[in-house]
C-alpha cells in the first residue's frame, strides 16, 4: 500500500523523492490546493528532477546559440537536425547514462546506448553511427577495472546485436571518476527532409499509442536516482537500473522507419527517463493539449502492476505515438509485423491536462505544463572554489634530470588515457552498415560516408576535464576548439555540436561556478568558430559522498561535413618524400598536462592558454590547404604533446621520422608540452604552406624509411614504442 | 540472375549484403522476409550476418524455426547456391546444412578487425576467382566464430576439400584456422568473414569481390 495524500504531506514524504517543500507546495498549487497522490507526486518527482526537466541548468543553457541557416531542430526535441544538402539532414546527440553504470555497468551502459538510438529514430532518422566518451578512475582497482570491463561489454552487446556501428569515441582514466564513472554516447541519424518527425499530441480524439516492449519493474525512479549524489545506499538503488534488449529494440528500430512514411501518424517519442510519464505529458505541453490514458490498457511484463510503477517505470525499447482516430490498426499491422506490441492506450483531449484511469478509477489528474514547460527553474549560488584561486598562482615546469628522453616516450605512451584504446576497439562492431570509411585510429575524426552521393560525415567526441577542472572558463573553450581540430584535421568543416554536460552537486557553489563558468567558456568558443549547440544532455550530482565530485566534464560531441570524399585525410604519413610540419606555436604549458600528471601522479596550476580568433584562423588555413590537395596527413596535437602526435602519425606504417626541436622552448617542452592550436601534417609543399600560414608553421623534420624517431641524440625503436602503446591497456588489466 | 537477400528479425547485415549485391555488383536482388515460404523465383540464396531473434538460446538456433526455411532446406537439396555469412553461417550449422558447430570466440570476447585468409580450394562454386592459396584480407565481426568439428568431420571436410578458407592468424580458436566451409555437394558456403563489407575501395578491401564474382561467372559459363 502507498502512504495516502494526508500522510505525503504529514510526514514529508516527497523528500524521499528529491523534492522539497517549496517543490511540494507549488505541485498543490498547481493541482487547484488539492494535495497529489503517491502516483502523481511520483509522476512530478521525476518531471521535475534535473534529468527531465534542467531545472538547475536551463538559466545557463540558454546562453548556447542554438540556431543557424542549416539547423533545421535545434534543443528540445529528441535530437537537433542539421541540413547537409541534397534534401539529407543528420540528426544527433549525446546522451549520459553515468549513475545506472557506477551500479550496474554492464546494464547501464548498453540501455546508455540503446537510449540515445531511440532519440534518433524517434525523430525519424535511420541512426547509423554511435560513438561513445568514458570515465574511469585508474586501473589499479579491481573494482575500476570491472567497471571499464563491464562499461564496454555493454556497449558491445547492445551496439553490435542493433547493428548501429560504434565508430569512434574516448576513454580517460583518473581518480576523479573512481566514484562516479561517465558514460555518456553520441548517435547520428540521416534522413531525408521530408521524414522529419516531432514527439507532439495533436488533434482532438486522436488515439494514443504505446509500441515496442511491454512495461516491467525495472528503472523506476531511474532520473530521480540519476539527480542525486551517489552513496553507498545507491547500491539499493539497483532496480532503478534499467535492463536492455537490444534485439527488441532492432525490431522497433525497423517497424518505426516504416511507421514514419504512415501518412496518418502525428507524433512519436521515445519513453526514455521518465517513460511513460515523460512522454505523453511533454507531447501533451508541446501541442497545448490534453492527453487521458487508460493504464489497464498498458502491455505489462507482470501482473497486478500499479498505476505508480507503470508511470514511473523506465523499461526501455518502448515509443508512444498520436494517431489519426480510425486508423490505429493500419499502424499496429506494422508493428505486429515486427512481433512488437502496439496498443491504443488513450486519446487526446482538449483539456490541457494527463488524466489516468486504472481499474475504472482516475488515479492522477495534472496540468501538462505543470509537468513540462513549467517545471520549476532553480536559480543557484555561484562561488569561486579556493583550489581556482591557488592553482592561478602556480607556474609548474617539470624539473628533469637523469631522465632519458626515450624512458619518459616510452612512459607517457603507455598512460592508459593515451595508450591504444584497440582493446576497446575491437569489441565494438565498427564496420556494420558498411558505411564506415576511417575509425579514429587512422583519422582523427571518425567518417561515415552518406550512401548514394559523395559526401560524408565526420564525428568526434571530446573534453579535456582536466583543463576545464583547473580553469573551467578556458577549459571549456579547449574542449570545443580540440573538436573543432578533430574535424578539421580530417578534411571535414564543424557544422554542429551537442555536449554533454557532466558535473557535480549543483547546490554546492563551487561546483555551480563550474557549470558556469565552463559554459562561459563553451559559448564563447561556439561564437568564436560560428558553432550552433543543437541539443544535448546534462548530468549533475555526478559525486559520491566519500570521493567527492567528478572533474567538470562536458564533453563536445561535434559533426562536420565533408562534400567531397576526396577531401577526407588521415592522420597517418604516406610517403618519405614529404616533410612533416608543425602549425601553431609550442610553449612550455604543462597545468593538467598528462605529462604532469604522469610526473606528479596529480594536476595542479593552470591549463594551457587559448585564442579562439588564431584557433578559428589556422582551421580555416588547414582546411584551405587540404582542400588544395596540399596535406598528405593531418593530426591535432593534444594529450601528451607532440611527442604522441608523432609517434601516432607512424604506427601502423612503415615509416619513421628524422625530427628536431622547431620552438624556443627545452626539449621537454617542446615534446610533452600541451599547448593549444597545434596541427601536425605531412607535405612535399613547402612553399605553398609557408604562404597560407605565414609564421606559424615550422618544420619539424623529414619522413625516413626506417622504423625509428631520432630526435637529436636520440634514436627510439618505433616497434617497441608501438608495443608499449598497443599493449598497455591488456598489461594494466591483468596486473 | 536473381538473388535472395533472407530477413529475420534481429539480421543486421542484410542491408550491407543488399547494397553490395546491388548497387556494387548490379545485381538483380530481392529481400525475402522470414515469414515467406517460397524461393522459387531465385537462383541463390544469401542468409546475411546480425542477431537473428537476438541470438538467444544459442545463435542461429531459433531461425531454423522460421517459416522460410523449408524452402531454403530445399533450395540447397535442389543444388543451387546458398551463401550464409556470419549469422547466417551460424543458421545454415544449425540447420544441419553444414557440418560442425561455432562456439564462444576463445578470448570470450567479441571481435571485430580485418584478418587474413588463405583460400584453401580455388575450385569451389564461390571461390574460383581466387588463386589457390591466394592470401585475402576480409573483415569479421563476431562473438562466436569459434569453429569445431570431431575429427571424423574434420577428415571428411579435407578429403572432400570442404573447407574453402582459413585463418592466416587465427582470431578466435578455430579448429585448425577454419574460416569457411561448403557442403560435401559444394553448392552450400558457410563463412565468418564478410566479403559483403569488402567490395568498395573506399570503405575496406574489395576481398570480398572474389566470392560474389565467383558464382556470377557461373552463370555466364
Amino acid at each position: 500500500m502507498y502512504p495516502s495524500s494526508e500522510e505525503i504531506k504529514t510526514n514529508s514524504i516527497y523528500t524521499q523523492m528529491g523534492l522539497n517543500n517549496s517543490e511540494y507546495n507549488l505541485i498543490v498549487k498547481h493541482l487547484n490546493g488539492r494535495l497529489p497522490n503517491y502516483t502523481e507526486l511520483g509522476i512530478y518527482s521525476v518531471m521535475w528532477s534535473e534529468h527531465c526537466s534542467y531545472k538547475n541548468s536551463k538559466n545557463q543553457l540558454k546562453k548556447f546559440p542554438t540556431t543557424g541557416k542549416n539547423v533545421l531542430q535545434g534543443p528540445g526535441e529528441g535530437a537537433g537536425i542539421i541540413d547537409i544538402g541534397d534534401d539529407l539532414a543528420i540528426v544527433f546527440k549525446i546522451e549520459s547514462h553515468n549513475h545506472p553504470s557506477a551500479i550496474e555497468p554492464y546494464q547501464g551502459a548498453a540501455t546508455g546506448v540503446g537510449g540515445i538510438i531511440r532519440d534518433i529514430f524517434s525523430m525519424g532518422a535511420r541512426p547509423i553511427a554511435s560513438l561513445n566518451s568514458l570515465r574511469f578512475g585508474e586501473l589499479n582497482t579491481a573494482r575500476n577495472k570491472y567497471l571499464f570491463e563491464n562499461v564496454v561489454k555493454g556497449i558491445s552487446d547492445y551496439g553490435n546485436c542493433v547493428g548501429v556501428p560504434t565508430i569512434g569515441g574516448e576513454i580517460y582514466f583518473d581518480e576523479a571518476y573512481a566514484g562516479n564513472p561517465l558514460v555518456n554516447v553520441m548517435a547520428l541519424g540521416i534522413l531525408k527532409h521530408f521524414e522529419i518527425q516531432k514527439g507532439v499530441a495533436k488533434g482532438i480524439g486522436n488515439s494514443v499509442m504505446y509500441v515496442g516492449a511491454a512495461t516491467g519493474k525495472d528503472g523506476i525512479h531511474g532520473a530521480t536516482f540519476a539527480s542525486e549524489e551517489l552513496s553507498e545506499a545507491s547500491e539499493s538503488k539497483r532496480p532503478s537500473v534499467q535492463v536492455g534488449d537490444p534485439f527488441l529494440e532492432k525490431l522497433l528500430i525497423e517497424a518505426c522507419l516504416e511507421v514514419i512514411h504512415h501518412p496518418k501518424l502525428v507524433g512519436i517519442q521515445d519513453m526514455g527517463a521518465a517513460g511513460l510519464s515523460c512522454s505523453s505529458a511533454e507531447m501533451a505541453s508541446k501541442g497545448n493539449v490534453g492527453i487521458e490514458m487508460n493504464l489497464n490498457l498498458i502491455p505489462q511484463r507482470e501482473k497486478n502492476m500499479s498505476a505508480y510503477e507503470m508511470m514511473l517505470s523506465e523499461s526501455q525499447e518502448r515509443m508512444l505515438l498520436v494517431v489519426e482516430k480510425g486508423f490505429e490498426h493500419e499502424i499496429a499491422a506494422i508493428f505486429q509485423k515486427w512481433d512488437l506490441h502496439a496498443v491504443t492506450v488513450g486519446e487526446v483531449i482538449s483539456e490541457e491536462v494527463l488524466r489516468l484511469f486504472h481499474n475504472d478509477n482516475i488515479v492522477g489528474e495534472m496540468p501538462v505544463h505543470s509537468l513540462a514547460k513549467d517545471a520549476p527553474v532553480n536559480n543557484r549560488e555561484s562561488k569561486i572554489p579556493e583550489y581556482f584561486l591557488k592553482n592561478q598562482c602556480v607556474n609548474y615546469i617539470p624539473n628533469i634530470q637523469h631522465t632519458s628522453i626515450e624512458f619518459l616516450w616510452k612512459k607517457i605512451m603507455a598512460q592508459p588515457t593515451i595508450a591504444s584504446k584497440k582493446y576497446v576497439f575491437e569489441q565494438f562492431d565498427y564496420m556494420v552498415q558498411t558505411n564506415t570509411v576511417k575509425h579514429p585510429t587512422q583519422c582523427d575524426a571518425s567518417i561515415v560516408r552518406i550512401k548514394n552521393t559523395n559526401k560524408a560525415i565526420a564525428l568526434t567526441v571530446d573534453c579535456n576535464s582536466r583543463f576545464v577542472f583547473l580553469n573551467p572558463e578556458v577549459g571549456g573553450k579547449i574542449c570545443i576548439a580540440e573538436a573543432t581540430r578533430n574535424i578539421v584535421a580530417s578534411g571535414a568543416i564543424p557544422i554542429g555540436l551537442t555536449d554533454g554536460l557532466n558535473f557535480g552537486n549543483p547546490e554546492n557553489p563551487e561546483i555551480f561556478w563550474q557549470i558556469e563558468k565552463s559554459i562561459d567558456g563553451m559559448v564563447a568558443a561556439c561564437h568564436a568558430f560560428t558553432i550552433p549547440v543543437i541539443g544535448g544532455n546534462v548530468s549533475l550530482y555526478n559525486e559520491r559522498s566519500n570521493t567527492g565530485a567528478i572533474y567538470p566534464t562536458p564533453i563536445i560531441g561535434m559533426a562536420g561535413l565533408i562534400e567531397d570524399l576526396k577531401f577526407i585525410t588521415t592522420q597517418k604519413v604516406k610517403n618519405v618524400a614529404d616533410k612533416l610540419f608543425i602549425i601553431g606555436n609550442t610553449k612550455a604549458e604543462f597545468g593538467g598536462s598528462e605529462f604532469q600528471k604522469m610526473m606528479e601522479g596529480k594536476i595542479f596550476g593552470n591549463c594551457p592558454d587559448i585564442d579562439l580568433k588564431k584557433a578559428n584562423l589556422l582551421n580555416s588555413s588547414l582546411i584551405k590547404a587540404i582542400r588544395e590537395g596540399l596535406i598528405n596527413s593531418a593530426h591535432d596535437v593534444s594529450e601528451g604533446g607532440i611527442a604522441v602526435a608523432v609517434a601516432e602519425k607512424l604506427f601502423d606504417t612503415n615509416f619513421g621520422a628524422k625530427i628536431n626541436n622547431c620552438s624556443n622552448e627545452d626539449d621537454i617542452a617542446f615534446l610533452f608540452s600541451e599547448s593549444q592550436n597545434r596541427f601536425i601534417v605531412s607535405s612535399k609543399f613547402e612553399k605553398e604552406l609557408v604562404e597560407i600560414f605565414g609564421d606559424n608553421i615550422f618544420l619539424l623534420g623529414e619522413i625516413i624509411p626506417e622504423s625509428k624517431i631520432i630526435f637529436g641524440d636520440n634514436e627510439i625503436d618505433l616497434v617497441e614504442l608501438e608495443n608499449v602503446w598497443k599493449n598497455s591497456i591488456e598489461k594494466c588489466l591483468k596486473n | 540472375m536473381k538473388i535472395a537477400v533472407l530477413v529475420f528479425p534481429g539480421s543486421n547485415c542484410d542491408q550491407d549484403m543488399y547494397h553490395a549485391l546491388k548497387n556494387v555488383l548490379k545485381q538483380d536482388v530481392e529481400y525475402v522476409f522470414h515469414t515467406q515460404t517460397s524461393l522459387s523465383a531465385f537462383d541463390v540464396v544469401t542468409i546475411p550476418g546480425g542477431f537473428s531473434y537476438g541470438d538467444y538460446l544459442r545463435c542461429g538456433a531459433i531461425a531454423r524455426f522460421s517459416p522460410i526455411m523449408k524452402a531454403v532446406k530445399e533450395f540447397a537439396e535442389s543444388g543451387k547456391l546458398i551463401i550464409g555469412v556470419c549469422n547466417g553461417f551460424q543458421i545454415l550449422i544449425e540447420m544441419g546444412l553444414l557440418e560442425g558447430a561455432l562456439m564462444r570466440n576463445e578470448g570470450l570476447k567479441f571481435v571485430c578487425n580485418n584478418v587474413d585468409l588463405r583460400v584453401v580450394n580455388n575450385k569451389a562454386k564461390f571461390t574460383q576467382q581466387y588463386q589457390e592459396n591466394q592470401v585475402i584480407n576480409l573483415p569479421i565481426a563476431h562473438g562466436e566464430g569459434n569453429y569445431y568439428c570431431n575429427n571424423s568431420t574434420y577428415e571428411q571436410l579435407k578429403s572432400n576439400n570442404q573447407i574453402l578458407f582459413e585463418y592466416v592468424n587465427n582470431p578466435n580458436g578455430s579448429m585448425h584456422n577454419i574460416a569457411g566451409i561448403c557442403n560435401k555437394a559444394g553448392n552450400v558456403l558457410g563463412m565468418m568473414p564478410h566479403p559483403e563489407r569488402a567490395v568498395e575501395r573506399l570503405i575496406n578491401t574489395i576481398d570480398g569481390l572474389g566470392v560474389f564474382e565467383s558464382f556470377l561467372e557461373l552463370k555466364n559459363q
